[in-house]
C-alpha cells in the first residue's frame, strides 16, 4: 500500500494537471499527451470525474485502482475467429475465458467480499464470458443488487455491441455510465475474415452479411450511449494482414460518433488455444508494429495503452490476479461485511499519493525544460503499483513500458513475462526471454536486481537501473533520461536504435469482450 | 423429429435455454443443456430455422433426435 508522501507546499491536482497539459502542448499540436495519459489533460470536467478513478480508462487511475469482473453471462449471440467457446481451463487464461459461472446472487457476494478485502476496488464489470447484453436478466439483475448493497461502485460492461441498441435505455436506468463495445472493423469485407456468423433476430446469418449487420448495430448503440452522456471506450483487436491498416478508419469512426478512447490490443493467437485464427497459423502482431498503429491512431483521440488483456474475471489492480482469493468455495464459508469506512479512507490516501505523484513528475518535468534533443528511448519499468518503482528485477511478471523524450515520459504499455517462467523452463529461459520481451527497451528501472542478470541485460545493451528504487516512476524515468543524454553529448556513451519486441502469446486477456 | 443436445459437446452456455419458444430447453444437474423431445417442435410455427441450432457456439451439438418421429404441426 502506498503512503503519503507530500511535500510542504501542496499545488491542487487539477491545477498541477493544467500545468502538465500546457507543459505538453496539448492545445498546440494535439498529437500526444492529451486526455487520460497526463491526468484531466483536455478533458470535459464530467468526463474526466467519471474516469478519473477507472482503472481501464485512466492510465493515470490504473496505478491506484482496481475493478473487477463476475462471469455471469455465459451466453454469446456471434462467433468470433479469436475466440474458442469451447475453451474453459482454469490454467489458461484468454479472453472472454473464465472457469467460474456465477449466479448474479453469487457474484454480489464475491463483489462484496472482494470489495471489503481490497479497497481500491472502485469498478465492476461484466465482460462475459459470453456476451453481457446476450444474457440481459442475469446481467442486470447483478447490477441491480450491487447498486443496492455497495453503491460506491460504479458498474461498468463489455459488449460485442449486437443486442446494445435494444439495451441503451436499460444501460442509462442502471446507471451505468462506462461501456466498452469491440469493433473490429466498419467493412463487412474485412469482417466476415473475423466473424463467421451471428444470431440476430432469431436467424443465423453468415459471411458479409452478418458483419454488415453487425457493424450497423455496433456504431448505432455507440452513438446512442453517447448521445445519452454514457462514456464509451471501443475495443479492436490488431489482426495483421485482415484489420491493422483499416482500424485506422475504425479509429475514425467511432471518434467521429463521440467514443471518448480506443483501446487498439494485440491478437492472441496460440494453436494450442483451438481458435481458428491459432488454428490456422494468424499471427498477431509484434510490439512495434502494436505501438506504430496506435500511434497513427493517436492523434486522432485518445489511445489507451496501459490495457493488459487481463482475464475476465480478474480482481485486484489490473494484472495482478487474486481470484484465487476468492473462489466460490472460500465464500459459501465466509461471512462478508461492507467496510465502507475503510475503503473511503484508503481512498483518501490514494488521492494524496496521486498529488505527490504529479508533482514529483512536473518538478522533473520543469528540470528538463530548454532540453533540445530529438532522441526518444524506451524504459522498461518493475512495479507493484502505486506509480512507484518497488519491484525487484526478479520478481516482477510484467514490466511497463515508457517513452522517454525530451517533452516527457509517455507510458506505452505493460510487458508480461511471467508466463514464461512457468512450466519447468529454468532460470536462463525466463532471463532470455525477458530480454526479447523488453528488446526494444534502452533501460530497465527496478527497485533491486541480482548480479547475474544484471550483467546479461547489459550484455544485451539494456541498462538495469536500481538508483530509484521506491520512487515515482514519470519522475525516475525523466531523470534516467536527463542523464543519458547527458552522457550521450559528452561522448561517454552513443545512442543507438534498438530492435523490437515480442508479445507474449497466452496468458492474461479479457478487455476483448 | 424433435431436436436434441449432444451433451459431450454442449458447453453449458446456455444460449438456448432463452431462445426456445417452447421453453424445451432445460438445464441438467451437471451444468448442461439437454431438449424435452415432447415439447420441442423443431421450432415449426414459430422460426424457419430451429432456434437451438442457430445460436450454439458449437457445431453439431444440437442435433435431430432419430429415436422420435418427425414433429407433426396440429
Ligand atoms: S447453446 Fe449449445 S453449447 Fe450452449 S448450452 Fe445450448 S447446447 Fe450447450
Ligand atoms: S428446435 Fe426449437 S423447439 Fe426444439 S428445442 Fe430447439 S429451439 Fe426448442
Amino acid at each position: 500500500m502506498p503512503t503519503a508522501n507530500l511535500s510542504s507546499h501542496t499545488v491542487r491536482l487539477d491545477e498541477l494537471m493544467q500545468k502538465i497539459a500546457k507543459h505538453k502542448g496539448c492545445s498546440s499540436s494535439g498529437k500526444t499527451g492529451c486526455g487520460s495519459k497526463a491526468g484531466s489533460g483536455d478533458l470535459p470536467p464530467e468526463i474526466w470525474e467519471k474516469v478519473k478513478n477507472h482503472p481501464c480508462y485512466s492510465e493515470e487511475a490504473h496505478h491506484h485502482y482496481a475493478r473487477m469482473h463476475v462471469a455471469v453471462a455465459p451466453a454469446c449471440n456471434m462467433q468470433c475467429n479469436y475466440c474458442n467457446r469451447k475453451y474453459d481451463c482454469a490454467n489458461e487464461s484468454r479472453p472472454g475465458v473464465v472457469s467460474e459461472r456465477l449466479t448474479p446472487e453469487q457474484a454480489v457476494k464475491k463483489v462484496l467480499a472482494v470489495a471489503s478485502a481490497i479497497p481500491q476496488m472502485t469498478v465492476l464489470g461484466i465482460a462475459g464470458p459470453g456476451d453481457p447484453l446476450a444474457n440481459p436478466d442475469k446481467t442486470f439483475k447483478t447490477f441491480e443488487l450491487v447498486a443496492k448493497a455497495a453503491p460506491d461502485i460504479k458498474l461498468c460492461l463489455s459488449t460485442n455491441g449486437l443486442a446494445l441498441p435494444d439495451y441503451v435505455d436499460t444501460i442509462q436506468k442502471f446507471n451505468i455510465d462506462h461501456v466498452t463495445i469491440t469493433i473490429n472493423m466498419i467493412d463487412p469485407e474485412v469482417g466476415a475474415e473475423i466473424y463467421p456468423w451471428i444470431f440476430y433476430r432469431h436467424k443465423r446469418y453468415r459471411g458479409k452479411e452478418a458483419s454488415k449487420i453487425l457493424s450497423e448495430r455496433q456504431l448505432e448503440g455507440l452513438e446512442m450511449l453517447t448521445e445519452r452522456g454514457i462514456l464509451c471506450k471501443v475495443n479492436s483487436v490488431m489482426i495483421p494482414g485482415i484489420n491493422d491498416q483499416h482500424l485506422v478508419e475504425v479509429n475514425r469512426a467511432v471518434k467521429a460518433r463521440g467514443a471518448f478512447l480506443h483501446n487498439i490490443m494485440p491478437l492472441i493467437s496460440a494453436p494450442e488455444h483451438g481458435t481458428v485464427f491459432g488454428l490456422r497459423g494468424q499471427r498477431g502482431p509484434t510490439a512495434q508494429e502494436l505501438k506504430a498503429l496506435q500511434d497513427k491512431c493517436e492523434g486522432e483521440m485518445n489511445m489507451m495503452r496501459h490495457c493488459r488483456q487481463c482475464r475476465a474475471d480478474a480482481v485486484g489492480l489490473l494484472g495482478e490476479d487474486r481470484s484465487q482469493e476468492f473462489t466460490l468455495e472460500k465464500l459459501r464459508t465466509q461471512e462478508v461485511k461492507y467496510d465502507l469506512a475503510t475503503r473511503r479512507a484508503y481512498q483518501e490516501l490514494v488521492e494524496q499519493e496521486r498529488k505527490a505523484k504529479a508533482q514529483a513528475k512536473q518538478q522533473e518535468l520543469q528540470a528538463l525544460a530548454g532540453t533540445r534533443s530529438e532522441l526518444k528511448i524506451l524504459v522498461a519499468v518493475a512495479t507493484k503499483g502505486g506509480g512507484r518503482i518497488n519491484e525487484h528485477f526478479g520478481h516482477a511478471k510484467e514490466f511497463q513500458i515508457y517513452e522517454v523524450s525530451a517533452t516527457g515520459a509517455k507510458f506505452i504499455g505493460h510487458r508480461r513475462v511471467d508466463l514464461y517462467c512457468q512450466g519447468g523452463f529454468g532460470e536462463e529461459d525466463a532471463l532470455s526471454t525477458i530480454l526479447q520481451a523488453l528488446g526494444d527497451c534502452h533501460a530497465v528501472l527496478v527497485a533491486k536486481i541480482g548480479g547475474c542478470p544484471k550483467a546479461e541485460l547489459k550484455a544485451a545493451g539494456i541498462d538495469p537501473v536500481d538508483q530509484y528504487a521506491g520512487q515515482f516512476i514519470e519522475q525516475s524515468a525523466i531523470a534516467y533520461f536527463k542523464e543519458y543524454l547527458a552522457k550521450v553529448e559528452r561522448g561517454e556513451i552513443e545512442h543507438r536504435a534498438r530492435g523490437d519486441a515480442q508479445i507474449r502469446q497466452g496468458g492474461l486477456l479479457a478487455g476483448v469482450a | 423429429m424433435p431436436y436434441k443436445i449432444v451433451a459431450d459437446n454442449c458447453t453449458g452456455c446456455s444460449a438456448c435455454e432463452p431462445e426456445c419458444p417452447n421453453k424445451a430447453i432445460y438445464e441438467t444437474p451437471d451444468g448442461l443443456f439437454a431438449i424435452d423431445p415432447n415439447k420441442c417442435t423443431e421450432c415449426i410455427g414459430f422460426y424457419d430455422e430451429p432456434q437451438c441450432v442457430a445460436v450454439c457456439p458449437i457445431e453439431d451439438t444440437c442435433v435431430i433426435d432419430t429415436r422420435y418421429p418427425r414433429y407433426q404441426a396440429v
